[in-house]
């Protein structure tokens, strides 16, 4: 659905994307990750064929970015960072408005306008002017008017931004729902978001797409060696010492009063082991489970590395 | 609806929703109005004068002696109050990031700027119109030429349309509004002022040029009831290539 190939994008000097090449299937999620300035809202610019490439090729829905803009447009809802409202609207008027620029007939629009209310939950607030709702209801009228001409593609340039939690909920849960029956690019610099709702994640550093594919799969291509955490009711003081001794057990890192962080070598599972172990020695198990990477350790281990290898040329 | 009709529709909806269009208006039709007063009882004044020098009453040429100042006087009007009308029409956009909508929407530039444009010029022909009640009013009192009435409001029209593009292609370049206004007053200061320089260098190639590119000589031949071709190419050239302008700037601002 959404073909990225080689863009390259320049302010000036500043080189703002390098060679980012990625593609989403139809019905795919794909989380855009990176700190902020690291590219994200370019390349979503670009993909909504409001800002040319210096270079490289970007195509959405089977058409080209650049030589096809208007079916570009007419295939993509964008909502903004900064979600792109006249306030003196109500929130009716405002749906109309885009409507129209968005080219939905006269006699569908009623019915599009419905739809889209009803998807966002905006109806008990359709009559309201924009400027006097929520910060939750500004971003729901913003995604709304990305979906009221039903394209198969939603860019969502940090949806959540700005939201209190229970919104920022009710936001994901929204876009799990247009999952499917929509191919959704998300760019967030919050790190569970994408967790959260993506099926797969690239992570853009400085310009540079430094990792692609799913989450699980990411942490277990930068996992060195599985961590195991053990929480025991009455460790004995040479708990660490024993454990240390284990076969296969790198180190034993004490990180509480009665937890213990086992390190053993990258295949070997050692929470069977380590169960016996603890029934065995009478320590009173009570908690042990996979310590698995979050993002928030594959994107900063993925970025330091990357300043670890530019560093010495 | 044509986006063009989508985007007139819009702005003009947001010009009544804001005491802007209202508050520039009511300015204007107070000032025209008081100009129109003035006019007549100048005209009126003079030509008491002229009974009791000649003992016969002269008839009272309403089109020179009324109508012609008021409309040049209110293309001094215009000057001031047609930036207000434009100001918002780009900057704010810009300032609320609306203008992503806009460009990330099927429509081209040339909507958007046409749009806008006829937004504002239809707005301005409105205000226009309401100040056809002088005429109108004095029209049972004294007997007149319609004929260069009408080419006089086709002068102030075009006039105006200049004005309005020109104060388009300033809000264009800033999302401040304020900074808007200034550039397009000083803008049609500067080239009001091209008519004076081109008196000034009369007999020179500049002069020739300086008056032609001032939009103050092609304005007086309309209010004296000429229909030249050269003028009405002048005021829709200009009209189409400020717009023009509009256009390769906000094109070029896709680019940054």
């Amino acid at each position: 659905m959404i073909q990225v190939e080689h863009l390259t994008k320049h302010y000036g000097p500043k080189t703002a994307i390098a060679d980012v090449s990625f593609s989403v299937d139809k019905g795919e999620v794909l989380a855009f990750l990176g700190p902020n300035g690291a590219g994200k809202t370019t390349t979503m610019r670009i993909l909504t064929a409001s800002m040319p490439a210096t270079s490289g090729s970007a195509r959405v829905a089977g058409y080209d970015c650049f030589d096809q803009p208007r079916e570009v447009k007419r295939a993509i809802g964008y909502l903004p960072e900064v979600p792109p409202l006249y306030t003196e609207m109500t929130v009716s008027e405002y749906l109309t408005f885009v409507g129209r620029i968005k080219g939905i007939g006269i006699e569908r629009l009623p019915q599009a306008l419905d739809q889209a209310l009803e998807k966002l939950s905006l109806g008990e607030v359709r009559g309201r002017l924009i400027a006097n709702l929520s910060r939750g209801f500004k971003q729901r009228v913003g995604l709304a008017q990305a979906l009221i001409h039903d394209p198969p593609v939603l860019i969502l340039d940090e949806p959540t931004v700005g939201l209190d939690p229970k919104q920022i909920i009710e936001i994901r849960q929204l876009i799990k729902t247009l999952a499917g029956s929509h191919t959704i690019i998300l760019s967030t610099h919050i790190l569970p978001e994408a967790t959260a709702v993506a099926q797969r994640v690239v992570i853009i550093h400085e310009g540079r797409i430094v990792a692609e594919d799913s989450q699980d799969q990411l942490s277990a291509r930068l996992r060195r060696s599985e961590k195991v955490s053990l929480t025991l009711t009455r460790p004995t003081p040479d708990a660490r010492e024993r454990l240390q001794a284990l076969p296969g057990v790198l180190s034993v890192h004490q990180e509480g009063p009665a937890t213990f962080l086992v390190e053993a070598e990258l295949g070997h599972d050692l929470r069977d082991d380590l169960a016996r172990f603890a029934v065995r020695s009478d320590w009173g198990l009570l908690e042990l489970k996979l310590v698995t990477m979050t993002l928030e350790d594959v994107f900063l281990r993925l970025t330091q590395h990357e300043e670890g290898m530019e560093a010495p040329s | 609806m044509s986006p063009v009709g989508a985007i007139a529709r819009k702005e003009i909806r947001s010009y009544f929703v804001s005491p802007i269009a209202y508050v520039v208006a009511a300015v204007f039709l107070l000032l025209t109005g008081l100009l129109s007063f003035l006019a007549a009882m100048t005209a009126s004044n003079r030509s008491l004068q002229m009974l009791r020098g000649q003992g016969n009453l002269p008839e009272l040429n309403l089109n020179d002696l009324v109508f012609r100042p008021v409309f040049y006087n209110m293309a001094v009007v215009l000057l001031l109050v047609v930036p207000i009308l434009t100001m918002r029409l780009f900057a704010e956009e810009k300032k609320l990031k609306t203008m992503e909508l806009l460009m990330t929407s099927p429509l081209t530039v040339t909507d958007i700027v046409v749009g806008k444009f006829l937004a504002a010029f239809m707005v301005f022909a409105g205000m226009l119109a309401l100040t056809a009640v002088g005429p109108l009013a004095l029209a049972p009192f004294a007997p007149f030429r319609w004929e260069p009435l009408l080419t006089a409001y086709l002068g102030v029209l075009l006039m105006g349309g200049l004005f309005l593009s020109a104060g388009i292609l300033a809000s264009s370049l800033t999302e401040n509004q304020i900074i808007a206004v200034i550039l397009s007053f000083g803008a049609l200061l500067l080239f009001w002022l091209f008519g004076w320089a081109g008196q000034v260098f009369a007999d020179s190639v500049l002069g020739k040029v300086l008056s032609h590119l001032s939009p103050l000589e092609h304005f007086e031949h309309l209010v004296k009831g000429l229909v030249a071709t050269g003028d009405l190419v002048y005021f829709t050239a200009g009209i189409v290539f400020l717009l023009f302008l509009t256009h390769r700037v906000i094109e070029s601002q896709r680019w940054r």
